[in-house]
């Protein structure tokens, strides 16, 4: 399937219909690529480079981004981090982040072990309760978790140390051939507990006396309940201990809406759920679908600058469809409720907040509320806000007994927070190449219309969550505007010098429950870029490698591309129907270059089969678990760019299970992937949790458009198969099978 | 309410439970063993994976009558004392999981299929459709076939 060939060939089979474009792509890379591989230079290119117009304003993320405001925020508080020595020669270090699979922990271990000179092993790592005297510094976003910590690790060790009365240890190696833990191939620090089954979870906490409780949400995204109209009933229900309906409420964000039922097993609380004969009233979207939600997000986008005479022009618009972050462990929490206290158990990003804004829909103090958090069964984002704790709060506090709710994973699909669905208007104009001058890009201007970005969760307490959500229950503030342009303006940045560029982004104040996503902005931003490059390249009668070598800004930018090329054998013969595809990406400090194979042969079905991806992160810590970040930036890729996305349909998603919303399996995951980690060389830095995304998707993306001969333009692109959906304000039935 | 009884990890048990409860709840809720997981309750996502009579099955998908004289095996019985099985430890070796939600799905369904072969091909790997949202999924194939090896 992904025959390799060791002799590189500039041409590729033929394909149908595309032999015309494919043959001027693959005549027009020859020389420029091979000659970078090679390493030979650039003697005789059949067209010569143009001199890029460098990108015009600068990219002020080279200079400044979110995760730099995170590590400065944070930083006011980084001393008051709890780390101890116990007299067994243990660090403990309780981390104010959430490890939702990341491998934060790990890393954060591995950082002090080096430090501390000491082996891993003497090195624990616990989940901090929300710690309100962190301030800002109990955030999990921006892939600034590492970042922050990095420059306070010889601080914090020395903290330790002192406390346990002894003197700060001899400077740690600064060489990285020295080191004796960072870059060295570790295993995930909780890898033993989780596959022996002892790693416990939100739902896996022994709190006594918690029950187990579930809740039914509305037809619509909120929308909310008019009546329960047998409620008598579903009381007598075996196992049902009460029925709580949730009204809306909540500070700071909308609590959501439902009718909660607590039973004494959650197999109890599902029939009692399904049972629940409700009226509902209809939520803000009533009436909204895919089309005219798209429909709205292209009106808001305003016409782009013309293009000068004489230029070429590629406009394009693209569409990406509203994705979940769908983490396997549902939306749950356990609340505790008494009078004059509340006590929390949660996977929370914005632990801080969470207790602040509980105490007040509580009446409480904040230090009244005591809230642990739990490491998570994934996040992606998605836990930046708490509204499970909400409910779990409200429902404990009605009933009188400590809730133990979780969602149901068709609701938690349907009335999770999303990431936006949105629409891009691209216009990049290029002078074309005369017998004098090569061509060149002139402009690439990139608007985008999107679901307004719920940002109210501010820096993660109190203050700032206020400034983005006041006015309470509007959808819409300008504060949450402010944070959305801000985060947009520090994270979205393009690697190449494509002259006068702009990428402007305008929310649509719809209210729907949205939040991040993993590289939320910028990974519909860059995909959108490496697709238009790849027309810009053909426009222009070059090889996409090529041109991207002669644009890209940055020589690490060059470099990861370069040495990706070599090892995915740019290029190569590809059976008919099969075709390679290539992105580049930067983002958090971090440079990526990919290159994927993709089997088009049944276009309604691409797939990826192999995947090469070169990662520079500047100081490498954990190289298993950057990997392990590099396969769930791909995982990402391959499902949003070809399988997984939402439909709505009146106001509400239709899908509800993981094989209607249809992310990857191990049948769609390439099998052949090949990561490579550029050494340290002395670079700060970078960020990993969200870097890894958007490299692939651009190589997907256009790797399908050589493959099948279509244009990728609306996500995702493989045809979505059809089912039937529960209907609205319903959850499924157990399957049943026989045993 | 009717008795069933059974063994988990061989150990014999007799719970209260109504006849349609499916086993995820009667062993997450009732016996407060927490390794097997609710992922979506309608075997799509099969988190709750443990073997019955040695064989792979959705817990959130069978009732407990059904299970009544049955071997139920979870991650937690899998392996012996503080042996690893070679499946978990090929997992630990190649460090599979991320966040680790569905691992103890992943590993039962791993233990199922190399029970029924030695040699297990990349057709029968892929037809493993336990749900992984952390893209493990190329660490799962190496680790399969690195306990295919030491499988007893």
């Amino acid at each position: 399937m992904t025959a390799k060939s060791s002799r590189p060939d500039t041409r590729e089979g033929p394909a149908g219909a595309l032999v015309s474009r494919r043959s001027l792509l693959g005549s027009a890379m020859s020389a420029p690529v091979m000659g970078a591989v090679a390493g030979a230079g650039l003697a005789t290119p059949q067209r010569a480079h143009a001199v890029p117009l460098p990108l015009t304003p600068a990219d002020t993320v080279d200079y400044y981004d979110v995760a730099d405001s995170i590590v400065q925020t944070s930083a006011l508080t980084m001393p008051l981090v709890d780390i101890k020595l116990g007299s067994d020669g243990v660090y403990t270090l309780a981390v104010p982040r959430l490890e939702s699979g990341t491998g934060i922990a790990t890393a954060l271990a591995m950082m002090v072990a080096e430090q501390a000179q000491v082996p891993l092993a003497k090195v624990r790592v616990t989940s901090a309760d929300a710690t309100p005297e962190l301030i800002y510094n109990q955030i999990t976003g921006g892939s600034s978790s590492v970042r922050c910590f990095e420059p306070f690790i010889p601080a914090l060790v020395a903290k330790a140390r002192a406390l346990a009365g002894l003197p700060p240890t001899t400077s740690a190696p600064s060489n990285p051939a020295q080191y004796q833990v960072l870059g060295k191939r570790v295993s995930k620090l909780d890898a033993l507990d989780i596959v022996t089954g002892r790693k416990k979870f939100t739902m896996d906490q022994a709190v006594p006396g918690a029950k187990p409780t579930m809740l039914r949400m509305p037809t619509q995204i909120r929308g909310g309940v008019a009546s329960v109209n047998n409620i008598a009933v579903v009381q007598g229900m075996p196992g049902v201990i009460a029925v709580v309906v949730v009204p809306p409420g909540g500070t700071v964000v909308p609590r959501q809406v439902g009718v909660a039922v607590m039973a004494e097993t959650f197999g109890q609380a599902w029939d009692a759920c399904r049972a629940l004969d409700i009226s509902w009233t209809s939520g803000t979207n009533q009436g909204q679908t895919d089309a005219s939600v798209f429909g709205t997000l292209r009106a808001a986008i305003p016409p782009l600058l013309p293009a000068g005479l004489g230029q070429m022009v590629i406009d394009a618009e693209f569409t990406f469809a509203p994705a979940t972050h769908c983490p396997l462990e549902v939306e749950c929490a356990i609340a505790d409720v008494r009078p004059g206290s509340c006590e929390i158990w949660a996977g929370l990003q914005t632990p801080i907040v969470a207790t602040q804004a509980i105490a007040l829909d509580l009446g409480l103090l904040p230090a009244q509320v005591k809230t642990h958090v739990i490491p998570s069964g994934g996040s992606f984002g998605r836990r930046l806000f708490w509204d499970p704790v909400q409910v779990a709060a409200y429902v404990s506090q009605q009933a009188g007994r400590p809730c133990k709710l979780m969602y149901h994973r068709a609701d938690d699909i349907r009335h999770t927070r999303l990431r936006p669905p949105q629409v891009h208007k691209v216009r990049a104009t290029m002078l074309p190449p005369t017998l004098l001058l090569p061509g060149n890009v002139v402009s690439y201007q990139q608007s985008i219309g999107i679901v307004r970005l719920d940002a109210r969760h501010g820096y993660g307490e109190i203050g700032t969550a206020l400034g983005g959500s006041l006015p309470p229950m509007v959808a819409q503030t300008v504060g949450n505007l402010g944070y959305e342009q801000f985060f947009f303006k520090t994270m979205v940045s393009s690697p190449y010098n494509f002259g006068i560029s702009a990428k402007l982004l305008f929310p649509v104040a719809l209210d729907w429950n949205t939040v991040s996503y993993r590289s939320v902005h910028i990974n519909p931003a860059r995909t959108v870029e490496e697709v238009v490059c790849d027309e810009m390249a053909a426009r222009l009668g070059k090889d996409p490698v090529a041109f991207r070598m002669e644009f890209l800004r940055l020589p690490r930018a060059k470099a990861v591309l370069q040495r990706c090329v070599s090892a995915a054998q740019w290029g190569k013969a590809m059976p008919a129907g099969f075709a390679q595809g290539v992105g580049v990406h930067m983002e958090s400090r971090s440079f990526s270059a990919c290159i994927v194979e993709l089997d088009g042969r049944d276009a309604d079905n691409a797939k990826v089969t192999k995947v090469t991806l070169v990662i520079d992160v500047g100081k490498p810590i954990s190289p298993s678990g950057i990997e392990q970040q590099c396969l769930g930036g791909i995982a990402e890729a391959v499902s949003l760019v070809l399988n997984a996305g939402l439909t709505i349909k009146d106001g509400l998603p239709q899908e509800t299970s993981y094989n209607q919303y249809r992310f990857a399996k191990m049948r769609d995951f390439p099998k052949d992937v090949q990561i490579i980690i550029m050494p340290n060389a002395g670079d700060p830095i970078a960020g990993m949790g969200e870097v890894a995304m958007s490299a692939p998707s651009g190589a997907i993306a256009n790797a399908y458009r050589r493959a099948t001969g279509r244009t990728p333009r609306n996500f995702p692109l493989n045809a979505r198969a059809a089912f039937t959906a529960t209907p609205p304000g319903q959850l499924p039935p157990p399957a049943t099978q026989t045993a | 309410m009717p008795t069933y009884s059974f063994t988990v990890n061989q150990q014999p048990v007799t719970v209260d439970a109504p006849a349609d409860l499916a086993v995820l709840w009667v062993l997450r809720d009732q016996l407060g063993i927490t390794g097997p997981k609710y992922g979506c309750g309608v075997n799509a996502c099969k988190a709750c994976t443990c073997l019955v009579n040695g064989k792979a099955e959705t817990t959130c998908s069978i009732k407990v009558s059904a299970i009544q004289g049955k071997n139920i095996t979870t991650i937690e019985g899998l392996a012996n004392g503080d042996a690893l099985h070679p499946v978990q430890q090929a997992w630990l070796d190649l460090d599979v999981p991320q966040c680790g939600f569905c691992q103890p799905g992943q590993i039962m369904a791993a233990v199922d299929l190399l029970t029924r072969t030695k040699n297990p091909t990349d057709a029968d790997i892929d037809a493993i459709e336990n749900m992984c949202r952390c893209g493990t999924y190329v660490r799962i194939r190496k680790a399969i076939r690195v306990a295919a090896s030491k499988m007893p």
